[in-house]
C-alpha cells in the first residue's frame, strides 16, 4: 500500500494505492488553510477505510506540505518533481507538462533538456487569479468559463501578475465591457503570463499536458493555450491528482497512519510563527475606543415623502461600488446609498435617482455633481451639473468634519488614496500604485478564502493575542505569507487581525512611506469601506501613535463630498440639468467597443450610446474620436522628439544593411548611429515605435520577469529586425553616457548599458545575423575613433581609418544638431505657453519614455487638459551643477534633478516623473526629485507606469494635481 | 537640504568614536573588525538580526530600493536605537564601490535615514578604493591595503576548509570549531601586527589546512551546490535567510566562491575600463600590477587548497577566461562578469548546482544573473541552476521551495551516477551520461 499526500495552496489531495500501484481510492477537497487537521483526517479516514493494517509507504509534497512534512518526519518531495514522476509512468511520451495550481504555475520540459520551470515570487498565483478575476466578474469559476465560450473578442489585460491584470479588468467593467469578452480575456492573460513568465523563450510543442485545477476544470483555458501555443494538448484521466500520486509512486517509507495523524495532531497545537502585539489588550480598552469613534457623526435631517426643500446631489461611481450622498442647503445629510458595482455602475445609478423622484415626488434638485472611476460616464448619462475629481470630493468632505485637516488617507475597495493638505489645497497625493492594489477588497477575497464573511472576518481580529506578522508589501506576497502562517498553526483570528495590520502598513510605509506620525499631520482623517473594520482602524491608530477621526459615514465621503463641491459651485437660482422624471425613466445604455483605427495606436474604445442618441466614448489616448480631429502635437515635445526619430529613414548604401533596435538608450542615440553608418555607406533601418503585438512577438525570450518595461521591449525589436533580411544589428554594450557635466559621473544605468548582453544571450534570432554589441564608449569621442574602428574591422575589413573618422565627426555633429533641436523645440512651446497663458509640465523621464506603448499616451493626456509638455532633456541644459544628497552619477538622471531644479527656478513650470515599474535606480532618484521639487515650493507627481494600459489612476492625479496649482494660483492671486 | 550638511568623519573621531561595522560576510569581517582595531580604531561587528532590522530599513528607506540598503541601513538604525551606543561618539562605516548600481548610493541613503530617524550626529565612514568620499572615505594606505587582501584569503580559505569539511565530518561541530578556533588564532595574530607576510602566509595556511583534513570524516557523496549571487544577499545570513544552513539541512555540501573574487575583479576593472573606452598607459595597466601582487597569496591559497585534497578555485587569471563566449567583461556594474563567471566555474568544477541569489528587482542581475542562465545552460546542459529572490516579504517557503526543487534534480542525478555501477539495481534506473565514481554506490542506497 502506497499513499501520497499533496497540500497545495488551497486544495489537498490524496490517494491510495494498491500494490500493482493502483488507485483505490483519491480524494481532491479544498482545506480552507486548515491543513493540518485537514490531512489528518485524511489520513485517519484512508487507514480506517482502505488500509486494513493501519500501515502504508507515505510521502507528502506541495507547496504548502513542506514544512508540514519535516516537522512530522515524514518524506517530502518537491512538487514539481513528484509530476514530473507521475507523467513518466502514466503518460510516457510527453514532452511538456503545464501545470497550474492555486497560487503556481509551472512548466515541465521533459524532453530534450529536462528543465523544470515554477512561476517566480512576483508573478501572482493563477487558480487563485482566476478566482478572484470571477468574483470581481460576480460568476462562479464554472460560470466564468461557460461564459467565455461565447467571446467575440479579447482584450488587453496585463499578463504579468494578478494584480495588476485586476486592475486592467476593473475599468473593463466600469466601462460596460461584455462579461463574455473578459472572461475570455483573463484566460489569454493566464496563458500569456504562463508563456511568458516560465517558458522564457524556450518552443513548447510536442505533447502536451495539462494539469491542475483550472486546466481541468476550464475548457476555455485550454483551449486558448492550444490556440496560443499551436498545439492540441492533453488533460489525462486524473489531472488534478498528479502530484499526489506521484509522491505515492516515490514513497517507500513505511508508517503506521494512526501514529502519524497523532503526530499532525500535537503539531497542530503548537504554534511557532511571528507575532505582534494584539490590537486590544482588554474589553475596557475596546470600549473607549468604541466610544470615541461614535462622536465622529454628520449632522442628519429627516427625508419624508413630502420633503421639498431643494437638495444636492452626490454621486461617487467607485471601482466596486457606487455611492449616492443627497444632502440638504445646510449640508445636512438626507440619504445615502452603497451598493456594490455589480459591473456596469450605470443601471444603478438610474435605479438610486428613480427612486429618489418616486419616493420624494416634490424633490428640488439643485446640483449633481459625479466622482470616482465612472464620474464621466455618470456625468454623461445622467446630465449632472459638475464632475470633480475624487480626491478633491474626499478632500471637501474631510474638511467638512475637521476643518482643520492635514491629513486624509482613503482606503477603498481597489485602491487608496492619501493626501496631505497645506495653507487648505492638497499638497501631496499618494495612490497607491498598480502593485499594491485590491487593499480593501484582498481582506474581502481573503475572508471568502478563509470560508468568512468579511465582517465577521474583521472582527474575529480584535481579541486575537498573538497577531501574524505579515509583510508589509504587495498583496501577492500577503497570500504566501498567509500561508506559511497557516502551515505554522496560526489561528484564523491571529490571521485576521495580521492581515488587518498588514494593510495599514501597506498603506504607511509602501504608499505613503512615511517614518514618523509628525511627519504625516496631526489632524488626520480616516475614511473609506475598509475603515468601518474596527481592526484596520486600530491597527491604524496603533502604527501611528495618533487618535484619528473616522467619520460615521466613511465609506461614503466620496459622495457626500461630491455633493458638498455641487452645494458650493451652485449658484443661486441654479436649476441642475439632471435628467428629468420621465427621460429617466426612459433612460436606456447600449454598449459597443471597438477598435479607433483612426491612427497607429488602435485604441479600444467602448462606446456608450444612450436613449437620447448621446454617446460617450472611452478607452480612447487622445480626442480624435471624439472631435474626428488629429492632435497636431503643437503643445507636445514628445510628439516631436518622436517626429525626429522616426524621421531617420535608411538611404542606400553601397556597404550593406544595418539594423538598429529603436529601445532604451537608442530613443536619444539613433541620430548619432544613424548619420555615422550611413556616412560608412550603410543603409540604416531601425525597428518601429513599439506596439503591443511586437512587445507579445519578443515576450517568450525574455529571461528575467522582473526587470523594467522598457528593456523587455527590447526583444521585440530585435525579433522585428531579425525579419528584415539585414547584414547585421548594433546594438552596443555603454557602461557610460555622455557626460553633460550635470553629475558626479555619467554612467548608464545597468539594463540600460548592458541589455545587449541579454539579447545576446537569450534571442534565438541573432544567431542567423551578425549581432555587433560590443562595449562602446562615446564619451571621449577620440577613443571611440580607434576603438570603433577596431570593432567593425572585425566584421566589415575594408573599412578605413579615415572613413571612420569622418563617420565620427558626422555622427557626433549629428547628435548635436538633434539635441539642439529638440531644445530649441522645447523653447519654442514654453514661449508659446507662456503667451497663451498655458501651464507647462515638464514630463520627466528617460529618452525612452517617449515611445507611445512606453507612457501610454500620458503626454497626449496632459496636453488634453490644456497643459503644453516638454521634456526633461530640453531644461537640464539651463540649470548649472549643483550639488545634490545622493550621488549624482546616472547621465539621464542627473537631467532628472537638473529639470527639478529648473521647475523650482520658473512659476509656470511644473514637473511629473514617469517611472517604469522595476527600475531600481528610480527608487533613489524620485526621492531625490522629490527633494528638490519641495524644497522649492513645488509640487511633486509620481506616474509609475508599466506594460499596464488603466489610465484611470493617471488622470486622478493629474487631475488632482491641476486642480492643487489652480487652488494654489487662486489662493496667491487672493493675497 | 539639511542632508547636505551630514557630519563628516574627522581623523580625531578615531579616537574618541567606536565604528560600528555591518555584517556581510560573518567570517571574513571578523579578521577585518581585528585588522581595524590593530589600526587604532574601536569598532564592533555587529550581530543584531530579526525582524526589528528589516523593518526599520522599511520604515526610513524607499521601499523599492535594493534589500540589502534596507537590511544594511536597518542593522544600524536598530543598533543605534538600541541604547548600547553613546550616540555622539559613535560612526558608521559602509563599503562603496562606486560603480553604475545603485548600490554606490547607500552611503546617501544612509545618511539621509539617519537624518530621519534622529541620528543626525552619527558620520558615517566610507571604504572604498575609488577616492569617493575625499572627506569622509577610510584611509587607504598601502600596508592597510596588503592587510585587507591577507585578511580576506585567510577568511576565504577558513569558509572553504569548513564548507569542505562540515557535511561529511563523523563527529558534528568539529569543524565550526576548528574554524573558530583558526579565526581566534588569526585575529590574535592581526592584533599583534603579524600574520601578514606572504612568508607567514605560505607557512600558517598549510597548517590550518592540515587541521582540517585530520578531522575524521566518512566522505559519503552528497549534493554539490554552489551560491552566487548579488553580494550581500550571497554572503549573509540575514540577507538570504540562513541559505547555508538550509543547504546544509537538506544534506548538501555547498560552495560559496570567496570574497577575494570580488576585489581582483573590482581591481581588473579598472584597467579593463581604460582599455574598452580609453586612457593613460597608467590606467590601463595599473590593475595588472596589483593584481600580480595579489596573485603571490592566491597561489598560496590554491596550493594548500590542492595540496590536502580540497576543491581549489581557479586563479583570477583563469576565471577571465571563463566568460569568453558568454558575456563581455565590459559588463562591470554590481558582481557583473564575475558573477557568471562564477557559475561556469562552479559547473565545470562539479558544483553544477546552483543557487543564484539576488535581492528583488536587482538591476545588474538582470543581466548577469538571470540573463546568462539560458547561454550556460546551452555550453553546459549539466547546469542545474534556480534564481532565487530576496525581499523582506518574500516568504521563505516559497524560496525553499524553489530550492528544493533544484535539489530533487541534483538529487536524481546523483543517484543516476551511482546508479551506473552494475551490481546496484535501481528502481528508475536509466542510462546517465557521467562517470560513475565507485565512492557513488552508497549514496544510491541511500537515495529513494
Amino acid at each position: 500500500m502506497k499513499i501520497g499526500l499533496d497540500v497545495g495552496s488551497t486544495t489537498i489531495k490524496c490517494v491510495v494505492l494498491d500494490s500493482s500501484d493502483q488507485i483505490i481510492y483519491s480524494t481532491y477537497e479544498r482545506h480552507f488553510s486548515h491543513i493540518l487537521e485537514k490531512s489528518e483526517e485524511l489520513l485517519r479516514r484512508a487507514a480506517e477505510q482502505y488500509v486494513p493494517d493501519g500501515k502504508a509507504a507515505l510521502a507528502i509534497s506541495g507547496s504548502a506540505g513542506m514544512g508540514m512534512a519535516e516537522g512530522i518526519g515524514i518524506p517530502f518531495v518537491q512538487e514539481v518533481f513528484a509530476t514530473r514522476v507521475a507523467a513518466n509512468k502514466l503518460a510516457p511520451g510527453t514532452d511538456v507538462i503545464i501545470e497550474l495550481g492555486g497560487e503556481d504555475a509551472k512548466i515541465l520540459f521533459l524532453t530534450g533538456g529536462m528543465e523544470v520551470r515554477m512561476n517566480g515570487s512576483c508573478a501572482g498565483g493563477t487558480g487563485a487569479f482566476i478566482d478572484q478575476m470571477a468574483t470581481l466578474l460576480k460568476m462562479t469559476a464554472d460560470e466564468m468559463d461557460e461564459a467565455a465560450r461565447t467571446a467575440e473578442k479579447t482584450y488587453t489585460i496585463a499578463s504579468r501578475c494578478g494584480v495588476f491584470a485586476k486592475s486592467d479588468v476593473q475599468p473593463l467593467i466600469n466601462q460596460g465591457a461584455k462579461a463574455q469578452d473578459i472572461a475570455a480575456s483573463i484566460y489569454q492573460a493566464v496563458v500569456n503570463q504562463t508563456i511568458a513568465g516560465l517558458a522564457q523563450g524556450r518552443p513548447i510543442k510536442g505533447n502536451v499536458l495539462y494539469l491542475g485545477g483550472p486546466l481541468t476544470f476550464s475548457h476555455c483555458l485550454r483551449e486558448s493555450f492550444d490556440k496560443t501555443l499551436d498545439v492540441t494538448g492533453t488533460c489525462p484521466e486524473n489531472s488534478l491528482l498528479f502530484v499526489a500520486l506521484g509522491a505515492a509512486f516515490y514513497s517507500d517509507q513505511v508508517f503506521d497512519l494512526k501514529d502519524i495523524a497523532n503526530r499532525l495532531q500535537t503539531r497542530g497545537a503548537s504554534e511557532t510563527y511571528r507575532s505582534q502585539p494584539p490590537l486590544f489588550r482588554s474589553h475596557e480598552e475596546y470600549g473607549a475606543f468604541q466610544a470615541r469613534h461614535a462622536r465622529a457623526k454628520v449632522a442628519r435631517a429627516p427625508f419624508g415623502p413630502d420633503y421639498a426643500a431643494p437638495v444636492h446631489i452626490g454621486i461617487d461611481s467607485g471601482s466596486t461600488t457606487v455611492k449616492v450622498a443627497v444632502i440638504d442647503q445646510e449640508a445636512r445629510l438626507l440619504f445615502t446609498d452603497y451598493r456594490p458595482n455589480l459591473g456596469n455602475p450605470v443601471p444603478l445609478i438610474q435605479g438610486v435617482l428613480q427612486r429618489l423622484y418616486e419616493e420624494h415626488p416634490a424633490l428640488q434638485v439643485i446640483s449633481v455633481t459625479t466622482t470616482g472611476y465612472g464620474e464621466d460616464l455618470a456625468k454623461n448619462a445622467f446630465h449632472a451639473d459638475y464632475g470633480v475629481v475624487e480626491t478633491v470630493a474626499h478632500f471637501t468632505a474631510a474638511r467638512h468634519f475637521l476643518p482643520n485637516v492635514d491629513f486624509i488617507i482613503d482606503i477603498g475597495g481597489q485602491d487608496m488614496k492619501c493626501f496631505k493638505i497645506e495653507d487648505g489645497a492638497i499638497s501631496n497625493i499618494f495612490l497607491n500604485e498598480a502593485c499594491s492594489s485590491g487593499c480593501g477588497s484582498f481582506l474581502q477575497t481573503f475572508a471568502q478564502a478563509l470560508g468568512h464573511d468579511v465582517k465577521e472576518f474583521a472582527k474575529l481580529g480584535l481579541f486575537a493575542e498573538r497577531p501574524v506578522d505579515l509583510g508589509s508589501r504587495c498583496t501577492v506576497f500577503m497570500n504566501s505569507s498567509v500561508k506559511q502562517a497557516q502551515k505554522d498553526g496560526a489561528s484564523i483570528e491571529n490571521i485576521s487581525a495580521g492581515l488587518s495590520i498588514s494593510v495599514v502598513k501597506n498603506a504607511i510605509y509602501k504608499v505613503i512611506r512615511a517614518a514618523s506620525p509628525e511627519e504625516l499631520g496631526r489632524s488626520i482623517v480616516v475614511q473609506g469601506g475598509t475603515f468601518y473594520n474596527e481592526a484596520v482602524l486600530r491597527a491604524f491608530e496603533k502604527e501611528m501613535g495618533v487618535d484619528v477621526i473616522r467619520p460615521d459615514i466613511a465609506g461614503l465621503m466620496g459622495a457626500f463630498g461630491a455633493a458638498l463641491y455641487g452645494r458650493s459651485k451652485a449658484v443661486p437660482g441654479h436649476v441642475s440639468t439632471l435628467l428629468g422624471r420621465e427621460a429617466l425613466a426612459n433612460f436606456s445604455q447600449a454598449t459597443e467597443s471597438r477598435v479607433c483605427g483612426l491612427c497607429g495606436n488602435n485604441c479600444q474604445l467602448t462606446v456608450n450610446t444612450f436613449a437620447d442618441g448621446e454617446t460617450f466614448i472611452s478607452g480612447n489616448r487622445c480626442d480624435r474620436p471624439v472631435t474626428g480631429r488629429a492632435d497636431t502635437g503643437e503643445r507636445n515635445l514628445y510628439a516631436y522628439k518622436r517626429k525626429l526619430i522616426l524621421g531617420y529613414k535608411p538611404l542606400p548604401g553601397r556597404r550593406g544593411k544595418i539594423g538598429i533596435p529603436l529601445c532604451l538608450n537608442m530613443w536619444e542615440l539613433l541620430p548619432f548611429w544613424h548619420a555615422f553608418f550611413t556616412k560608412l555607406g550603410f543603409a540604416v533601418y531601425h525597428s518601429p515605435l513599439s506596439s503591443r503585438d511586437l512587445y507579445l512577438k519578443g515576450q517568450a525570450t525574455i529571461p528575467s520577469d522582473t526587470a523594467c518595461f522598457p528593456a523587455k521591449l527590447a526583444h521585440g525589436h530585435i525579433q522585428f529586425l531579425s525579419k528584415l533580411g539585414l547584414d547585421a544589428i548594433f546594438y552596443p554594450c555603454m557602461t557610460y553616457n555622455i557626460d553633460e557635466g550635470l553629475g558626479d559621473n555619467h554612467y548608464n544605468c545597468p539594463v540600460v548599458a548592458y541589455y545587449p548582453e541579454v539579447i545576446a544571450g537569450n534571442c534565438p534570432e541573432i544567431k542567423q545575423v551578425k549581432f555587433i554589441y560590443d562595449y562602446v564608449g562615446l564619451h571621449r569621442p577620440k577613443d571611440f575613433t580607434k576603438k570603433i574602428h577596431a570593432i567593425l574591422r572585425q566584421h566589415f575589413p575594408d573599412i578605413s581609418k579615415s572613413e571612420i573618422r569622418e563617420a565620427a565627426d558626422a555622427a557626433y555633429a549629428e547628435y548635436a544638431h538633434h539635441m539642439s533641436q529638440v531644445r530649441r523645440e522645447g523653447a519654442r512651446i514654453m514661449e508659446q505657453a507662456r503667451a497663451e497663458g498655458r501651464r507647462i509640465i515638464v514630463l520627466a523621464g528617460r529618452p525612452y519614455h517617449v515611445d507611445p506603448e512606453i507612457n501610454h499616451g500620458i503626454d497626449t493626456l496632459i496636453t488634453r487638459f490644456g497643459a503644453a509638455v516638454i521634456t526633461e532633456d530640453s531644461v537640464s541644459n539651463r540649470v548649472d551643477k549643483f550639488p545634490t544628497t545622493v550621488l549624482n552619477q546616472w547621465t539621464y538622471h542627473s537631467r532628472l534633478y537638473a529639470a527639478a531644479k529648473y521647475c523650482c527656478e520658473n512659476r509656470d513650470c511644473d514637473m511629473v516623473q514617469l517611472v517604469s515599474f522595476g527600475c531600481g535606480v528610480d527608487a533613489i532618484t524620485t526621492d531625490e526629485t522629490q527633494t528638490i521639487l519641495q524644497a522649492g515650493g513645488k509640487l511633486y507627481t509620481e506616474l509609475k507606469i508599466d506594460e499596464i494600459t488603466n489610465l484611470g489612476a493617471v488622470r486622478i492625479r493629474l487631475r488632482s494635481l491641476f486642480a492643487a496649482l489652480d487652488e494654489a494660483a487662486f489662493s496667491r492671486e487672493e493675497t | 537640504m539639511e542632508a547636505l550638511n551630514y557630519p563628516k568623519f574627522t581623523p580625531e573621531m578615531k579616537k574618541t568614536h567606536k565604528i560600528l561595522i555591518p555584517n556581510m560576510a560573518p567570517v571574513q569581517f571578523r579578521i577585518l573588525e581585528a585588522v581595524m582595531e590593530q589600526a587604532g580604531y574601536t569598532c564592533e561587528l555587529l550581530e543584531n538580526c530579526g525582524s526589528q532590522v528589516s523593518e526599520l530599513g522599511l520604515k526610513y528607506v524607499h521601499n523599492d530600493t535594493c534589500y540589502p540598503a534596507l537590511l544594511v541601513i536597518g542593522q544600524f538604525l536598530d543598533a543605534l536605537s538600541s541604547g548600547k551606543y553613546d550616540l555622539d561618539h559613535t560612526a558608521l562605516i559602509i563599503t562603496q564601490t562606486g560603480g553604475g548600481c545603485r548600490a554606490s548610493n547607500y552611503i546617501h541613503l544612509l545618511r539621509k535615514a539617519l537624518v530621519k530617524a534622529g541620528y543626525p550626529q552619527v558620520p558615517v565612514v566610507s571604504l572604498n578604493f575609488s577616492g569617493l568620499e575625499k572627506d569622509s572615505g577610510f584611509p587607504m594606505t598601502l600596508p592597510f591595503l596588503h592587510k585587507l587582501l591577507a585578511v580576506v584569503y585567510y577568511g576565504d580559505l577558513l569558509v572553504a576548509l569548513k564548507a569542505q569539511t562540515e557535511p561529511y565530518e563523523l563527529e558534528k561541530g568539529a569543524a565550526k570549531a576548528l574554524q573558530d578556533k583558526w579565526l581566534n588564532t588569526i585575529c590574535g595574530w592581526v592584533r599583534e601586527d603579524r600574520g601578514y607576510s606572504q612568508r607567514e602566509m605560505k607557512a600558517a595556511m598549510p597548517e590550518i589546512a592540515k587541521e582540517f583534513a585530520a578531522v575524521p570524516v566518512h566522505r559519503l557523496p552528497k549534493v554539490k551546490v554552489g551560491v552566487v549571487g548579488e553580494i550581500y544577499v550571497k554572503y549573509s545570513p540575514l540577507g538570504n535567510n540562513d541559505l547555508e544552513r538550509f543547504l546544509a539541512s537538506q544534506n548538501c555540501e555547498v560552495n560559496l566562491p570567496g570574497l577575494m573574487g570580488f576585489l581582483q575583479y573590482c581591481i581588473y576593472n579598472l584597467s579593463e575600463t581604460a582599455r574598452l573606452y580609453g586612457g593613460s598607459f597608467l590606467e590601463k595597466h595599473a590593475s595588472d600590477l596589483i593584481l600580480k601582487y595579489v596573485e603571490g597569496m592566491e597561489r598560496v591559497l590554491i596550493k594548500t587548497l590542492k595540496d590536502y585534497g580540497y576543491h581549489a578555485p581557479l586563479p583570477f587569471r583563469e576565471l577571465i577566461k571563463l566568460t569568453e563566449g558568454i558575456i563581455g567583461v565590459g559588463d562591470k556594474m554590481g558582481e557583473g562578469w564575475l558573477l557568471t563567471a562564477e557559475m561556469v566555474e562552479l559547473v565545470r568544477a562539479g558544483y553544477e548546482n546552483i543557487v543564484c541569489a539576488q535581492p528583488f528587482g536587482c538591476l545588474p542581475n538582470h543581466i548577469c544573473g538571470k540573463g546568462m542562465i539560458n547561454k550556460i545552460r546551452e555550453l553546459y546542459p549539466q547546469a542545474n541552476i534556480t534564481p532565487i529572490d530576496y525581499d523582506p516579504s518574500a516568504t521563505r517557503v516559497n524560496q525553499e521551495n524553489r530550492i528544493k526543487l533544484m535539489l530533487a534534480v541534483a538529487r536524481e542525478r546523483l543517484a543516476e551516477r551511482a546508479a551506473e555501477l552494475p551490481e546496484l539495481p535501481r528502481r528508475t534506473a536509466s542510462a546517465g551520461e557521467y562517470s560513475a565514481p565507485e565512492r557513488l554506490r552508497n549514496r544510491a542506497r541511500a537515495m529513494v
